[in-house]
């Protein structure tokens, strides 16, 4: 292979003048992080609320939910993100498209509200099927004890089945880390779109590439470990993974 | 709020869309879809086979595709392609491959991780007795994948085989960050000749929707002729 090998390149100051390569594509990796960690808050509670809904005896709460979870699933996150960026301020009054179109950090805000929402109808199926994975006893037990519907979903359900649900979330929240690579395509420089600009800088491919890759095994194996801690300590006494 | 906008401009790209755009997504989805599953189903029997050293290098392989985002993959991918291809025919310089060629590549080795876990949940479904009855009437280890164990593994997978497959169709857009003229390339490139931006996205938008909804309603259809033949 006749390509020149240079390790030294993330010590070398960037054109940008932020520091040295290595610097930029840490703040990439900051960046990512707070993308999806705000993209997760939004998936998380929009994504429960609907959840709740599609489990609910009204018929009304439970077209809305699944015509909600078709709408998001069914259109690619590059197209949704599209739809946020260059679609929405055109549709909305003058006014307010253009106060979108001028916000500060467009992208990050687009990006965090696209890959929330697109995350969310995935949040929303799994809590669904954690719902109706318990027994059907314990909503009639709760109904038994005068809870109102809220407060059963509240009191019985939602704490059961939030953590029994707990595995399949993990590796949803990893694939809102992963998603948010996508804004690449609206001008976000997290850590893929750094990589990117490094690579398009200083020629050195697959040095920039090799860094990204580790940086994101990294924040994985960082995210397992924690929610394999968290799973044991929320576990259901009684049941298989329990105490 | 739609006043100012022209639809007339859909119409006329109708035409580069289709044959160009969605031409490329579909062949591009089919034939990823296609290499994933056999290479997929590769990796779920090296992970099976008993093997420790098989079973750790797929499970290496999977863990480690799974964790990238297809992104970074779609450009790793990009650029290091043409020099596998120059260490495998032994020329002087890193080949140019063409842009369908890299994609196709890319997402058959990244797919293969996700196919491969589908299948392997497949095979573990199938009940013990069957391979010991194959092995009882003397079939080889290839014999029993081949006849008894996969094509009931394949068939009960089918439902979120498809299901993948449409998940893949939509990732396809993907390729947009190698300016490639895909369905969604192809939208974007006519928007930004003609500064139609709103329009072109939208239809972008309710084309994929419309066929990830049907394959979806298919895969619940199939799903519940499935269930009550099992």
């Amino acid at each position: 292979m006749n390509y020149n090998w240079n390790w030294g390149i993330f010590f070398q100051p960037n054109p940008m003048g932020t520091g040295t390569y290595l610097d930029m594509l840490l703040s990439g990796l900051a960046l990512t992080l707070k993308t999806a960690a705000l993209a997760w808050v939004i998936a998380l509670i929009t994504g429960s609320l609907v959840g709740v809904m599609r489990t609910l005896p009204s018929k009304g709460a439970n077209w809305f939910g699944f015509a909600y979870v078709e709408f998001f699933r069914n259109m690619p996150l590059l197209v949704q993100l599209f739809l946020w960026f260059f679609v929405l301020p055109e549709l909305l009054p003058k006014g307010a498209g253009t106060w979108l179109k001028q916000l500060p950090n467009a992208p990050f805000w687009t990006a965090a509200i696209g890959v929330g929402f697109f995350m969310s109808a995935r949040v929303a199926v799994q809590l669904q099927a954690g719902i109706s994975s318990l027994p059907r006893g314990q909503k009639m037990a709760a109904t038994a004890l005068g809870l109102t519907t809220a407060q059963g979903y509240r009191y019985v359900l939602l704490p059961m089945a939030f953590r029994i649900i707990l595995p399949p979330l993990t590796s949803e929240f990893l694939n809102t880390i992963k998603n948010t690579a996508v804004a690449i395509t609206i001008g976000l420089l997290e850590l893929t779109g750094q990589a990117r600009s490094m690579q398009e800088f200083s020629f050195q491919v697959f040095e920039a590439f090799t860094a990204a890759t580790i940086l994101y095994l990294l924040v994985n194996a960082v995210v397992v470990t924690a929610m394999r801690f968290l799973e044991r300590w929320v576990a259901i006494p009684g049941y298989i993974t329990g105490k | 709020m739609f006043g100012n906008l022209d639809f007339d401009v859909i119409r006329r790209a109708l035409p580069y869309l289709f044959y160009e755009g969605m031409t490329f997504t579909l062949t591009l989805t089919f034939l990823a879809a296609l290499g994933g599953l056999i290479f997929g189903t590769a990796l779920a029997l090296m992970r099976l086979s008993g093997l420790k050293i098989l079973g750790r290098i797929a499970g290496i392989y999977v863990d480690f595709m799974r964790s990238l985002p297809l992104v970074l993959v779609i450009f790793w991918f990009y650029f290091l392609v043409p020099y596998i291809g120059q260490w495998v025919t032994g020329a002087s310089r890193p080949i140019s491959v063409g842009a369908f060629a890299s994609s196709l590549i890319t997402f058959i080795m990244f797919e293969a991780a996700y196919f491969s876990e589908i299948m392997r949940a497949g095979i573990q479904s199938i009940s013990r007795g069957q391979p010991a009855a194959a092995s009882a009437l003397g079939l080889t280890y290839a014999q029993t994948m081949r006849y008894v164990v996969l094509p009931q593994a394949f068939r009960n997978m089918l439902p979120v085989l498809i299901t993948q497959t449409i998940v893949l169709f939509q990732d396809t857009s993907l390729v947009y960050v190698l300016s490639i003229t895909d369905f969604l390339g192809a939208a974007s490139k006519v928007a930004q000749r003609d500064g139609r931006l709103v329009e072109m996205y939208l239809f972008a938008a309710v084309v994929y929707f419309t066929i990830s909804c049907i394959a979806s309603y298919g895969v619940r259809r199939l799903q519940a002729r499935i269930a009550i033949i099992r």
